[in-house]
């Protein structure tokens, strides 16, 4: 860039004054970094030192800032340019915090802090400002797909915010499987009976908002753009097809019942008075309207007796039925178990459990339903025999062992079977293969997103669509769309109402920074974005079906198509492409490079390895940078480059590494696979899949396959890291230098 | 009919209705949730004295096995220490609800006849309503020869040192075997006992009733 001009600013408070030599590293900057506007300040960070970079920027035309003091994520409003690309050495967590403060130890902490600057003044150079993302669109308005509970309080919360909502339906009333109840499980104090469900209330509170456009009848027959910009066919039953232009989209399809007919053990399906609970909550509202008493389906007769099965076809080892607790049915049990003993206290109820989860408030309902006589049995049920009116029920009694125990004469059994996600295709399923003679149902997709890698967003485990489960609960794998409600897990009505707001808060804060050509999570704010060189790609896909969030299409003549606003920012496409011809303008295969390139690597005499660590800035940099501030020591022969994710890691920059010479290299990602903490959701895992192939290349290096090492980090990681990263220095040491060193 | 038979018939198919009625805090059974502490807090061995621990008890009731709650001897062993209702989650009040199966279980005449608790609690009754006053050596002889004679006078010759010392500090009366020690009313001890019998046979007879 022509109008370039880079300053570096060295800070000597924080104790860095005394354990360095600023002025040297004021050289290095000028030598080694070919910086010349190089400055020392007794307290960068104080008002006096950044309005010495403020007066530099506005009189001698600095663009581009490197500043030697403390780690990039310490004092970040005090060095807030955002006019400026700003690059941060990090002498303060990692060089001197880490480093005993003794005469020996001088000399390599000022090597690793000169270092530290020759990398900042190398990485400054291969950076520009962010500009934002130029191709953004201003929607405001929300897609809400379902109008459940979850559905209709995602809008209603949203409307409230100022925020138009257009709401679909795909049958003809709202309230969805809510709608369906007599009574919910109470949410106030004392939390003894049975509640109104409240739906009637949600219903008439969106029919009468003026903000909330409502489709009924009607499927979300195509989604297309990106967040801000979304444009949503929406088909209604009468063939009509409406055009939305969406900001961001709430999915809150809800769950379907797992089907009792897969239970025929247990009476599903084998005779009327066998029922799932919404068979038993149809009962209990045909009884409510009639006088009050509930009747057994085959014969009419007032029920006397009834046992509720919990558990049906749940929580099942074996991987026939649902292997997981839908967590709300005990509840639920406990709440029809009290529709017959409120009405009538002599009828016989009995739940037979095998663990009954009633957490929180839970717990005085299930002491209310004890004190009102419902019977609590600790057993797994093993077969229901429906006989003429009524069913045997035999079970394993849990407590006394008895294994033929059974209750007889039942005049209804009620099966709780659990939540089966609406979550429509599973994009990532490999095709089944077609079995003669059967019919194969294909899931209808939900959103129909005309996307490259699918039309649904993806899921995790059991139907459940996939989502950030510790730090980003709503947020899916497309940015700008939210599972809200059972689809995205099993709850209750409670719970899917507090998912409802938050995930209307999420979609309005991704359309909000749509528009703002900013990102969302985990790089929130963020204005860079990738940008690829097209004259270079080779159409090899490998960025349109490695990215995580499918921000990447494809044209016609398959060169990818970048989706900015869909972007999360990770780098995975950059740490993919081959021909390295994505970039973004602050993080790039150039700024990483050029640093590892600027380490100043010793001779083989000299009995000083280098080892280049690349950290994931989400977890394993706030981990080192936390064994900083609580002085846990670790060598100081390691060089630490921040990265946005191990997803970005290039492999050139290994092949960099060990060509110029370091003794090692170590990557530092987050845990990957089921139970991922990768904030990008799939970053690490692909870039561990990547650098499973590094053999190879150390193999035609003819090095040690030790010289490349990958270790999982977790942010609490604090103790750990340290003494891994010395643990894996001996380990260098012990198989002696590179033998690229000094070429 | 006896008390056991009409009982049965009374309450068939629900136990736990029968031992709420009947049994002294009876209606607590049904909020047991079978956490176990208060097994973990007895002080006594359950592997040999107790068979069923009183949550498994609770569950027995709810389960209808009539029969063998009311035989079995485990209630019995409850020394009313009052650790489980200390510690019971749900504030059961399980040393008395021990005590009062115990007791609905002697008054069906079903309890285990030769349960020691259960005959010591009868021989201690009988000693002390007889005159108004504990007779000490007749109350320790009865228990001495529950088991016969030659094994009364076994365990006799046993305590025979700590009998004669007792007799030395003039804490053991021998001429007490003779009729010993009463209340000076006898009259009216009689007659005070003879009311409470009543009274509590009409509680019960209603009870009955329904």
């Amino acid at each position: 860039m022509a109008d370039m001009k880079v300053a570096a600013y060295i800070c000597k408070g924080c104790g860095l004054g005394e354990r360095l030599d600023a002025d040297a590293l004021v050289k290095v900057a000028q030598k080694d970094g070919k910086v010349p506007m190089a400055k020392t300040h007794d307290f960068l960070c104080s008002t006096d030192g950044v309005a010495m970079i403020r007066n530099d920027i506005a009189n001698e035309g600095v663009t581009h800032i490197m500043i030697g003091a403390c780690s990039r994520r310490a004092k970040t409003e005090a060095f807030y340019f955002p006019e400026n690309a700003v690059a941060r050495a990090n002498l303060r967590e990692g060089v001197i915090w880490i480093r005993p403060d003794t005469e020996e130890a001088r000399e390599t902490t000022q090597e690793m802090a000169e270092d530290y600057i020759r990398m900042g003044c190398a990485e400054i150079k291969a950076m520009a400002a962010p500009a934002g993302n130029p191709n953004t669109g201003s929607s405001k308005t929300l897609l809400v797909v379902g109008g459940g509970v979850t559905g209709m309080t995602t809008a209603i919360e949203a409307s409230k915010t100022g925020y138009p909502v257009v709401l679909v339906e795909k049958t003809g009333e709202l309230g969805g499987m809510a709608g369906k109840l007599y009574k919910r499980i109470p949410v106030h104090e004392p939390y003894k009976s049975p509640a109104d469900t409240g739906v009637a209330d949600l219903v008439s509170q969106v029919m009468a908002d003026s903000n909330i456009k409502v489709y009924l009848n009607a499927t979300v027959a195509k989604t297309d753009g990106a967040p801000g910009r979304f444009v949503v066919d929406i088909a209604t039953e009468s063939g009509a097809t409406h055009t939305e232009d969406i900001g961001a989209i709430v999915q809150a399809s809800g769950f379907t019942l797992y089907d009792m007919n897969k239970l025929p053990e247990l009476g599903g399906g084998q005779s009327p008075n066998v029922v799932d609970q919404l068979g038993l909550e149809a009962l209990a509202k045909a009884a409510a309207a009639g006088d009050g008493v509930i009747r057994r389906p085959s014969d009419n007769q007032p029920v006397k007796s009834v046992v509720f099965v919990q558990c049906a076809g749940q929580r099942d080892p074996s991987g026939t039925h649902l292997a997981y607790c839908s967590g709300y049915c005990c509840n639920a049990s406990i709440k029809q178990a009290m529709y017959f003993k409120d009405a009538n206290p002599s009828v016989d109820t009995t739940i037979i459990y095998t663990d009954l989860r009633t957490p929180g408030n839970g717990e005085d309902f299930y002491r209310s339903a004890q004190e009102k006589g419902v019977i609590f049995t600790k057993g797994r049920v093993g077969q229901v025999v429906p006989s003429g009116n009524t069913s045997t029920v035999k079970f394993h009694d849990l407590i006394l062992d008895d294994k033929d125990a059974a209750v007889a004469d039942v005049d209804l059994v009620v099966l709780a079977t659990g939540q089966v996600p609406n979550s429509g295709v599973d994009i990532f399923a490999a095709p089944k293969e077609a079995v003669e003679g059967e019919v194969e149902v294909k899931p209808i997709s939900i959103l129909n997103l005309n996307y490259r890698q699918g039309s649904d967003v993806p899921q995790l485990k059991q139907g459940f669509t996939d989502s950030h489960f510790i730090c980003f609960p709503y947020e899916t794998r497309r940015t700008g769309i939210y599972t809200a409600g059972p689809v995205r897990r099993p709850m209750d009505i409670a719970q899917a109402r507090e998912d409802a707001t938050g995930a209307a808060l999420k979609a309005i804060q991704a359309l909000e920074n749509a528009e703002l050509g900013r990102a969302a999570h985990p790089r929130s704010g963020d204005l860079s974005f990738p940008k690829v060189r097209l004259e270079g790609c080779t159409q090899c896909k490998r960025c349109t079906v490695e990215c995580p969030f499918g921000a990447i299409d494809e044209d016609e003549k398959r060169f990818p198509v970048f989706n900015e606003s869909r972007c999360r920012r990770c780098g995975t496409c950059m740490g993919a492409c081959p021909v390295r011809v994505i970039s973004f303008e602050n993080y790039s295969v150039n700024t990483v490079g050029a640093q590892v390139k600027a380490v100043d690597i010793p001779d083989e005499f000299s009995e000083k390895p280098r080892i280049l660590i690349l950290a994931c800035e989400n977890d394993a940099y706030p981990a080192l940078d936390m064994a900083g501030m609580n002085h846990n020591e670790y060598s100081a022969f390691v060089r630490i480059i921040p990265i946005r994710c191990l997803g970005s890691v290039n492999t050139i920059w290994v092949t960099d590494a060990l060509n110029a010479g370091y003794d090692g290299v170590m990557m530092m990602g987050c845990k990957s696979g089921d139970e991922y903490q990768c904030h990008f959701v799939k970053g690490s895992e692909l870039g561990r899949v990547r650098m499973s192939k590094i053999d190879d290349t150390l193999k035609t290096l003819n090095l040690e396959s030790q010289r490349v090492r990958d270790l999982e980090v977790a942010i609490t990681d604090i103790e750990r890291v340290p003494e891994m990263i010395n643990k894996y220095v001996e380990e260098l040491v012990a198989i002696g230098p590179s033998p690229f060193k000094g070429f | 009919m006896s008390a056991n038979t009409a009982m049965a018939e009374k309450y068939r198919n629900s136990f736990l209705k029968e031992i709420e009625e009947q049994v002294e805090m009876g209606d607590w059974v049904k909020m047991c949730m079978q956490c176990g502490v208060c097994s973990g807090s007895c002080p006594t061995n359950f592997q040999s004295a107790w068979e069923h621990p009183p949550q498994e008890l609770f569950m027995m009731i709810r389960a209808g096995k009539r029969e063998e709650v009311l035989t079995t001897s485990s209630m019995w062993n409850c020394t009313s220490c009052y650790n489980c209702i200390v510690r019971c989650p749900r504030k059961l009040p399980i040393t008395h609800i021990m005590h009062g199966i115990a007791e609905y279980a002697h008054r069906l005449g079903l309890a285990p006849k030769m349960q020691p608790t259960r005959f010591f609690s009868g021989l201690f009754w009988k000693n002390a309503t007889q005159t108004g006053r504990v007779n000490e050596l007749k109350l320790s002889m009865g228990l001495y020869f529950r088991n016969g004679f030659s094994a009364g006078v076994k365990e006799g010759m046993k305590m025979k040192d700590v009998a004669l010392g007792l007799m030395k500090a003039k804490r053991l009366n021998p001429f007490e075997i003779l009729g010993g020690h009463k209340c000076r009313d006898q009259k009216g001890i009689q007659a005070m006992l003879k009311k409470a019998y009543e009274i509590e046979r009409s509680r019960k007879a209603a009870k009955m009733a329904g």
